[in-house]
């Protein structure tokens, strides 16, 4: 529980970290943020075993997060470092961590689902009790590419969860006046898969339902759609004041916040005390602010370095290690209930 | 050397033949695409993989290109070796923004790359009309990141396609169709068919001009050379590039600074094609050498329509490549 909570917390203050720098000029381009969706997102990284592998969307990094990233790495990503995982060449979530089980996604949305699926069909083909699970906007849910993913994930039975993040906004547009679905869940019809709704703001909810679905893939019964529904609080990025927004939903959504829900239902069944979350929110904003000095004095990439990396050579690229999944019989790490799960991640 | 074992094969068989050697040799490779399994392929190349490879290798997809290409970057990040079938080439563009976006951009991007291969059939002459004729190297030529191999021979097809197989970037592969079975070579069995990516061959030795060439043209432009050959007396020089990308510009240069004469054919349309980068680059490596201004004989710039008469007029004919050549010669 407590590992959960440090989560969302460190979920939010890293964004509003990222805020605060990027006001300060430090960030290249623009910031993306996850304010008020980040139950779906930790509760749904916190419920994959080591060895399984997720693929986030843009409002995601708590997942991230979740498996095991420094937040550093996410500095430095904003920041264009040359230490970057990305060394520069693309921003925000983009990269990809095979170490973590982690799968960039690229800003064409409805792509990731696709690319996981050759994932997930290599864990399947190893005989590999490993699992996917991916998330979208139920904007990019609209895109051809999505739908593709969808039915190949469903016609060739991948162990694979897809999480649709129903925040009721893509960019500007409410998805109430680009799509006539109204139950989301509904959409799993057209796949032949099961769905199920769940509350994304509520991160118990959240990890119990993708808990489920996991469990199912790993068991080799197939995908499942999870439904969360949550709302985006703030602008698609920084440079959107989201004037579109009728300022009566923000407030009913903001009743609803997640991570203080979270931390009303610990003091209020007596798992945590207020003393101990308040060590907390301490301790990560400690942890931002030398991760923010560290990261800060790092450099930009040598320009040269825009030549290199486009082609690769054959010799180096042989037997890379995660492509050999755990031995068989390998069941997994995660089992139970939230709280367990930290353990094999060096207690975040 | 002496190969009293050389059997005829077809440029499809060829491919046919490095697809089984490959997935014989190494049980990472798979094949994934349309009717690939079940029914064998749209022109057969799989016939009989199911059966020997199993559905874990040779997957029968929906009709999904950008599913099929996605599964193969994600399968290639995990140390598979992807082989996705396009059923028809022009079929490739709903798989553009995985292609272009995931694929080509993933080492860049992440360092970790996507070393799959995009085979189909390509080309016209076949009488199939505006979306089973196409040449789409041209679409994915401005894209760094790809690999692009466009074989003539029997031979090339098997050592390329070998080489892209075992490559680590994704490589797209442009059989031609019209070559399918018309083509037939001794190919060897008691050595190894392999030929590295990136490297054009000379098909005919020539001095008095360079035709730059790939695919079915390179039998086209052989033919005119020959006429050249019998009624002017001059003998052309035809090089065939079986690499796209990389690009052998050396191979070309070499041989312009010898003839002093280029022309460039390609089926593909003329605008944007590839004998403008070609062209560009020959301008820029050996402008001195050049005795006449380079010249193009490509598709019209139109799409590639259906009757016979009008897709005789729309591809580039022999006629065409002579005429051209005697103008260059004349010059």
């Amino acid at each position: 529980m407590r590992a959960l909570y440090r989560c969302l917390w460190l979920t939010r203050a890293l964004e509003e970290r990222l805020e605060t720098i990027f006001k300060q000029g430090h960030v290249v381009g623009g910031l993306y943020r996850s304010l008020g969706q980040e139950a779906t997102a930790v509760g749904c990284g916190y419920a994959l075993a080591g060895g399984d592998w997720i693929a986030p969307s843009i409002r995601d990094l708590g997942a991230l997060l979740a498996r095991g990233l420094d937040p550093r790495e996410v500095l430095r990503q904003y920041t264009a470092r040359g230490s970057s995982l990305c060394a520069g060449k693309d921003n925000t979530n983009h990269f990809t961590v095979p170490e973590l089980g982690i799968l960039g996604p690229i800003s064409p949305l409805g792509t990731q689902l696709c690319v996981l699926n050759g994932v997930a069909l290599s864990f399947r083909t190893r005989r590999e009790p490993r699992v996917c699970l991916t998330f979208q906007g139920e904007g990019a849910s609209r895109t051809g590419t999505s739908h593709e993913g969808f039915a190949m994930a469903a016609a060739l039975n991948l162990p694979i969860v897809v999480v649709i993040e129903h925040n009721r906004w893509a960019f500007g547009t409410p998805s109430t006046a680009v799509a006539a679905v109204e139950q989301w869940a509904d959409v799993a019809g057209a796949y032949g898969v099961p769905a199920g709704t769940v509350d994304g703001n509520d991160v118990l909810q959240v990890y119990d339902a993708a808990t489920q679905a996991i469990a199912r893939a790993r068991a080799g019964d197939g995908m499942t759609i999870i439904v969360a529904e949550t709302y985006r609080m703030l602008g698609h990025a920084q440079h959107d004041a989201q004037k579109y927004v009728p300022e009566h939903e923000l407030g009913e959504w903001l009743d609803h916040d997640p991570i203080r829900s979270f931390a009303d239902y610990l003091l209020e069944f007596g798992f945590e005390s207020e003393s101990t979350l308040e060590d907390i929110r301490s301790e990560v904003a400690l942890e931002l602010d030398a991760a923010t000095d560290e990261i800060l004095a790092e450099g930009y990439p040598p320009a040269e370095e825009a030549r290199s990396r486009v082609y690769g050579d054959s010799a180096l690229d042989a037997d890379v290690p995660w492509t050999r999944g755990p031995e068989p019989g390998y069941e997994g790490l995660t089992s139970g209930r939230p709280g367990s799960p930290a353990s094999h991640r060096g207690g975040a | 050397m002496e190969d009293d074992n050389a059997v005829e094969t077809t440029y499809l068989g060829a491919i046919r033949e490095a697809l089984l050697e490959e997935m014989r040799a190494d049980e990472t490779v798979f094949m994934l695409g349309e009717d690939i399994g079940i029914y064998g392929g749209a022109f057969k190349v799989t016939d009989g993989f199911l059966d020997e490879f199993g559905p874990d290798r040779v997957i029968d997809t929906p009709i999904s290109e950008a599913a099929i290409v996605g599964a193969a970057i994600g399968a290639a990040h995990m140390g598979l070796k992807p082989v996705a079938e396009m059923q028809f080439i022009d079929f490739i563009a709903p798989a553009f923004d995985m292609i272009v976006n995931f694929a080509a951009k993933s080492r860049y991007r992440t360092g970790i790359g996507a070393g799959l291969v995009i085979r189909g059939p390509c080309g016209a002459g076949a009488r199939s009309g505006p979306f089973h004729s196409q040449s789409v190297e041209s679409y994915f030529a401005n894209v760094p990141g790809l690999k692009m191999v466009a074989p003539a021979r029997a031979f090339d097809a098997k050592g390329l396609l070998r080489a892209a197989i075992r490559d680590p970037d994704p490589v797209l592969f442009f059989e031609h169709k019209f070559l399918y079975r018309r083509i037939k070579e001794q190919l060897p069995t008691n050595e190894e068919v392999f030929v590295p990516l990136g490297k054009a061959r000379t098909h005919r030795e020539g001095s008095d001009l360079t035709i730059v060439t790939y695919g079915a043209m390179v039998y086209k432009s052989t033919d005119a050379a020959e006429t050249i050959s019998s009624e002017d007396g001059a003998e052309v020089e035809v090089i065939d590039l079986r690499t796209l990308r990389p690009l052998d510009t050396e191979a070309i240069v070499e041989s312009v600074t010898r003839t002093g004469r280029l022309l460039i054919v390609h089926e593909a349309p003329r605008f944007g094609g590839f004998a403008g980068e070609i062209t560009a680059q020959v301008c820029e490596e050996a402008f001195e050498w050049l005795d006449a201004p380079i010249r193009r004989v490509t598709a019209i710039d139109t799409p590639v329509p259906y009757a016979p008469t009008l897709e005789d007029y729309y591809l580039p004919g022999e006629d065409d490549i002579v005429a051209a050549a005697r103008w260059l010669l004349a010059y």
